[in-house]
């Protein structure tokens, strides 16, 4: 079911959630939404440009940091709006269990006509890797 | 070189349309890794309101980007792309996407701006379906690196 307008203040927090990213889901990735860039799957290439190691797609950081929203509100076209900026790379290292990374939210403005603002943090490790990561959801 | 300011407000026509598919967003939801009904279940999405089973909130990426392409390939502007890092990416939704749209990209040159020698691209993207009502506008950020800074 869908959260309420009237079940949120400012400060109420979504559930936190961490997800895995491996090599196989970059290069699932890849596929799926054809940014086949070599920094996201070829780890010589990646090393050459001056990389620390093969780094996942900023868009599929995007998308893990939305889940977090989407599966609070339950209904994924509630977002009205969603930016973030790219500030920290996530490498991904080649040994078959990845990397993590770790989203919370909260909700930070109340706004007209019962929609939110809510504002993530996303990490891995002890790095933000996305800055101002923001959404705006509409609420029933 | 700094990328020439004379291109701000400069206009792509629109791209051919982008028909996206239930299957499509299907193996893009399942990249991610999201199991949400309503990507893959028509009855979950009609519940909710839509004529069929809706998109990620990230999955019109999938289409800017390609349409963005015009203006990273755009012999005139000049831009060297193999410097060029995405640094921020915006969406604003008039309603998700879903299967069964037809989708053409207006993209367009928003801001040029040169920052400590890095040239800083703003590039838009307006999301229309058949009957030309907008659903997304898609804003990123394009950073080239400076040519002494490459490798960084």
């Amino acid at each position: 079911m869908t959260i309420s307008f009237d079940q949120v203040e400012v400060g109420t927090e979504l559930p936190a959630q961490s997800f895995p990213v491996t090599r196989a889901a970059l290069v699932q990735y890849a596929g799926a939404s054809g940014d086949f860039n070599p920094i996201h799957w070829n780890e010589k290439f990646a090393l050459e440009v001056g990389l620390p190691d093969v780094i996942a797609h900023g868009m599929f950081t995007m998308a893990e940091a939305i889940r977090v929203v989407t599966d609070w509100v339950g209904d994924p076209g509630a977002v009205v709006d969603y930016g973030v900026r790219f500030t920290k790379p996530v490498p991904v290292p080649n040994d078959g269990v990845g990397t993590v990374i770790e989203v919370t939210g909260k909700v930070a403005a109340l706004l007209d006509d019962r929609r939110v603002r809510v504002d993530l943090v996303v990490k891995n490790g002890e790095n933000k890797v996305l800055n101002m990561s923001r959404a705006v959801v509409q609420l029933g | 070189m700094a990328l020439d300011p004379s291109f701000i407000g400069r206009t792509y026509p629109p791209t051919e349309p982008y028909e996206v598919g239930r299957e499509k967003i299907r193996e893009f939801a399942t990249a991610i890794g999201d199991a949400n009904p309503a990507y893959t279940d028509l009855e979950t999405a009609k519940a909710l309101g839509y004529p069929e089973v809706i998109a990620p909130p990230t999955f019109p990426f999938v289409i800017t980007y390609g349409a963005a392409a015009q203006v990273v390939n755009d012999p005139e502007l000049g831009l060297d792309y193999t410097r060029v890092v995405h640094g921020d990416q915006k969406f604003s939704y008039s309603r998700p996407v879903h299967a069964g749209d037809r989708l053409t990209v207006t993209v367009a040159i928003d801001a040029i701006k040169s920052l400590a020698g890095n040239d800083v691209l703003t590039v838009s993207g307006q999301v229309h379906d058949e009957s030309g009502e907008h659903v997304v506008t898609s804003i990123m950020t394009l950073v080239a690196r400076a040519a002494d800074q490459a490798g960084e």
